[in-house]
């Protein structure tokens, strides 16, 4: 039993330094040198935080751009139950859900008859994916104009100021926040009220 | 197929190049135990001293059974914390204690490197169980791995010696010159970039739509309430906020990467916004995750003194790994034929990344996405960013086959190098064999004791694996776990046993596996899987400390070259497909030959 009195002084010990020490540690810093990406990344609209600029949130009228579909329980983008659908390729009930997301896409832009990006009809692995590829915001461009009343070029002027491009053609997809993107669609024109 | 996936592969590994060297000899530098930097040397000694630790070697026996002491005090801490919980501070959302079955699936898991996650984070872990629990056995479990790499690369450089080393030593060491201080330099970096590191309570924010669904009425005791027609009775629900978990998280999200651990502090894992919010992040988080078992390659061959031969292994290791990321990135990228068939737009254009998006995030697309996979499946960090589960069926078996190769590929850290070093020293048997010489590896004579050691490291794995997935797909118990229906079910269970067993810890996660069967089934996969084939290779360890160290003659067959490369490379996948290609017939082959689901 030679072996017990330093194994508990030295895990005691290590867990200190590695359980307490390190991550306060951390905190603190953190706190200290980034204090708004370490509580969150919040965006406040007239001092009311609306959401989070990493988190995806639900939108569904035909005025806003739509985000990724998310599979989280209860409700979509439930940030406190983050998770993917995890149906296989071949699972019947994927399928079904693709199609009632083309349905849903088609119903609120019945002239559009562009291929559906893939994107928009498939559920992101985290259910809170705050951003949809360019292409999907450019598909639904012509449906948020016609309900906002603006020119479709203003709104697809508006995507081109937003979208994020990879960096040195290497870091990141071509893509674009949805909460920022409908918060600067606001500021442009609020939403008139259906 | 894309030249952005090319690109970023190659500039992966380019980094990781530039780190070996010197990395290698910083791990070099901490087995040999030369004194540091003197005020740091000085609190070595004192805390080791406090701690009653002496300054003597010990034999693979006794190190072996420090390891084991060292990491069931370690099993039962965590499990008493997740116990208790409730009681203890830093529980801001009152989760309450975590079931036992539960708890001890997760403390296995845990000490064992494995992080399989039977439950979701941010729902059931109170802060200070995931910083002074999970976390911690995120570096312990780490340092433990490499303190075993340690033993088998001493067994391998002394000579006529039965003394392997100090586990008390090699894990102060290990943690406080390595593990600590790259976390807390990654975990500020993470930070900077988005990642979160609070102890607030979870955020409450009005969001610009209110979220409307339907859900089963509720009556005063909590059971639906029934329709006339025995229906439930759904009603609408409108959700005006969004409630964002909050917590320590990059702390945590450093060393899982680190340490090759790969519990996630979100359900979600590294798909988190929070724990993964750009392409940079998760290129980060990929090279912490090849970076110790890289460099730990180097530290073989620098103290064999011939790094041509840790150069040859790490030749193997790349080799390997490009052309399954490969196959993964081109399965990944064709798409869902059956989604292709409903008009969808799949194509890889420059306004999107397309292919089979379900389960992955857009800021990584296709690219970033299967190589973050193939990363944590090569090593044993089993952290994802994108959900497997709904891979396509040949994009879903790369991940799979390259566990069950032994996760020898980078592998995780220390368990990386010991199961390579255990297949090289397999391929210099056979290569004796094949011409009549007495096999030896970096002067050591291979004898008989060695090779039943080396048997049973390489043999007990696919039996765990084989022989757990046959249970569950046996048993009522298992087959109540599946989400999703025919051979990708299978799949679900033969990746499970196979995570558990190799201590990987990544998931079909659509398989329910947090109930007593698997919970108990799985932690004892994980056990086994690690400490069972611990102590043989220490075991081995010291058989080969104790002989004499041979000069190459004539008949030694050189192990750094093109020929023992290919030798080593062969036998990887002969063990591994003669083991596991029924089981891949059973679950993703014939799911990638059958029909398209029609509707």
């Amino acid at each position: 039993m030679k072996h017990l009195r330093p194994a508990l002084s030295l895990f005691l010990l290590l867990t200190v330094l590695t359980g307490l020490i390190y991550p306060l540690a951390v905190t603190g810093l953190a706190q200290a040198l980034f204090p708004w990406r370490a509580n969150g990344s919040l965006l406040a609209v007239d001092g009311h935080a609306v959401g989070s600029a990493l988190i995806g949130q639900n939108f569904t009228t035909p005025g806003d751009f739509w985000g990724r579909p998310s599979a989280t329980s209860p409700y979509p983008d439930n940030a406190q139950a983050s998770g993917g659908s995890n149906l296989g390729p071949t699972n019947p009930a994927l399928i079904d859900a693709v199609q009632a997301r083309i349905a849903a896409l088609r119903a609120a832009d019945p002239d559009n008859h562009a291929p559906i990006p893939v994107d928009l009809v498939t559920a992101s692995g985290s259910g809170l994916d705050p951003q949809i590829s360019l292409a999907a915001a450019y598909y639904q461009a012509p449906r948020v104009a016609r309900a906002r009343h603006l020119p479709l070029a203003d709104v697809e002027a508006l995507i081109a100021r937003n979208a994020h491009w990879p960096w040195l053609h290497l870091f990141g997809t071509p893509r674009v926040n949805v909460l920022e993107l409908n918060l600067a669609l606001n500021a442009l024109r609020a939403k008139p009220i259906d | 197929m894309t030249t952005e996936f090319f690109v970023l592969l190659a500039v992966l590994l380019a980094a990781l190049l530039a780190t070996v060297r010197p990395l290698g000899r910083y791990f070099a530098w901490i087995m040999e135990g030369r004194p540091a930097w003197a005020p740091l040397a000085a609190v070595e000694t004192r805390l080791l001293r406090l701690c009653g630790v002496d300054d003597g070697e010990m034999d693979w026996r006794q190190y072996g059974y420090a390891l084991l002491i060292f990491s069931a005090i370690g099993t039962v801490a965590l499990y008493a914390l997740q116990r208790l919980q409730g009681w203890l501070p830093l529980d801001p959302q009152h989760f309450g204690a975590v079931s036992p079955d539960s708890s001890f699936n997760t403390a296995i898991s845990f000490v064992t490197n494995t992080n399989w996650q039977g439950y979701a984070g941010e729902s059931t872990m109170s802060y200070l169980t995931q910083m002074l629990g999970l976390a911690v056995q995120n570096f312990l479990s780490a340092a433990s791995g490499i303190a075993v790499a340690f033993v088998l690369i001493r067994g391998l450089a002394r000579h006529s010696t039965r003394l392997l080393g100090n586990f008390w030593k090699d894990l102060y060491r290990i943690t406080a010159y390595a593990l600590l201080p790259i976390s807390f330099v990654l975990a500020l970096v993470l930070v900077s970039q988005g990642v979160i590191q609070n102890f607030s309570a979870y955020q409450n924010v009005t969001t610009l739509e209110p979220t409307t669904y339907a859900a089963p009425k509720l009556d005063a005791a909590g059971q639906p309430v029934k329709g006339a027609d025995g229906q439930v009775v759904n009603q609408t629900v409108i959700v005006p906020q969004q409630t964002i978990a909050m917590g320590p998280v990059a702390s945590q999200e450093a060393i899982k990467e680190l340490g090759t651990n790969g519990g996630g502090f979100f359900n979600a894992n590294s798909a988190h916004p929070y724990e993964n919010p750009n392409a940079l992040t998760n290129f980060l988080e990929m090279l912490a995750v090849l970076l110790i078992p890289a460099a730990l390659v180097y530290t073989f061959g620098y103290a064999v003194g011939d790094t041509r031969q840790g150069w040859a292994l790490l030749a193997a290791m790349a080799l390997v790994f490009a052309v399954a990321v490969t196959l993964l990135a081109a399965a990944e990228h064709q798409g869902n034929p059956a989604i292709g068939a409903l008009g969808v737009d799949q194509a890889h254009t420059a306004l999107q990344s397309g292919g089979n998006m379900e389960g992955k995030e857009t800021r990584f697309g296709i690219a970033a996405s299967v190589l973050f996979d193939a990363v944590t499946t090569a090593t044993s960090c089993g952290a994802v960013n994108s959900m497997i589960d709904s891979y396509t069926p040949l994009g879903g078996m790369v991940p799979m086959a390259l566990i069950q190769l032994g996760e020898v590929i980078f592998g995780g850290v220390g368990s990386g190098l010991a199961g390579m070093l255990v297949f090289a020293l397999v391929a210099v048997f056979i290569g004796g064999l094949m011409v009549g010489r007495t096999p030896e590896y970096v002067g050591k004579k291979i004898e008989a004791f060695d090779m039943k050691m080396l048997s049973i490291a390489v043999l007990l794995m696919p039996i765990l694996v084989l022989v757990g997935t046959a249970l569950a797909a046996v048993l009522p118990a298992g087959v109540a776990g599946l989400a999703n229906p025919g051979a990708h079910g299978f799949s679900e269970m033969l990746y499970a046993f196979t995570s558990a067993a190799n201590n990987n810890g990544s998931a079909f996660a659509g398989l329910s596996a947090n109930t007593p069967f698997y919970n108990i089934l799985l932690g004892v996969a994980m056990l086994l899987g690690r400490f069972a084939v611990i102590v043989p290779i220490l075991a081995l360890a010291g058989s080969l400390a104790a002989k004499k160290r041979i000069p190459p003659g004539s008949g030694t067959m050189p192990t750094h070259g093109a020929l023992f490369i290919s030798l080593l490379i062969g036998t990887l996948f002969l063990v591994g497909a003669l083991n596991f290609f029924p089981a891949w017939a059973l679950g993703p082959i014939v799911e990638q030959l059958s029909p398209l689901p029609v509707h």
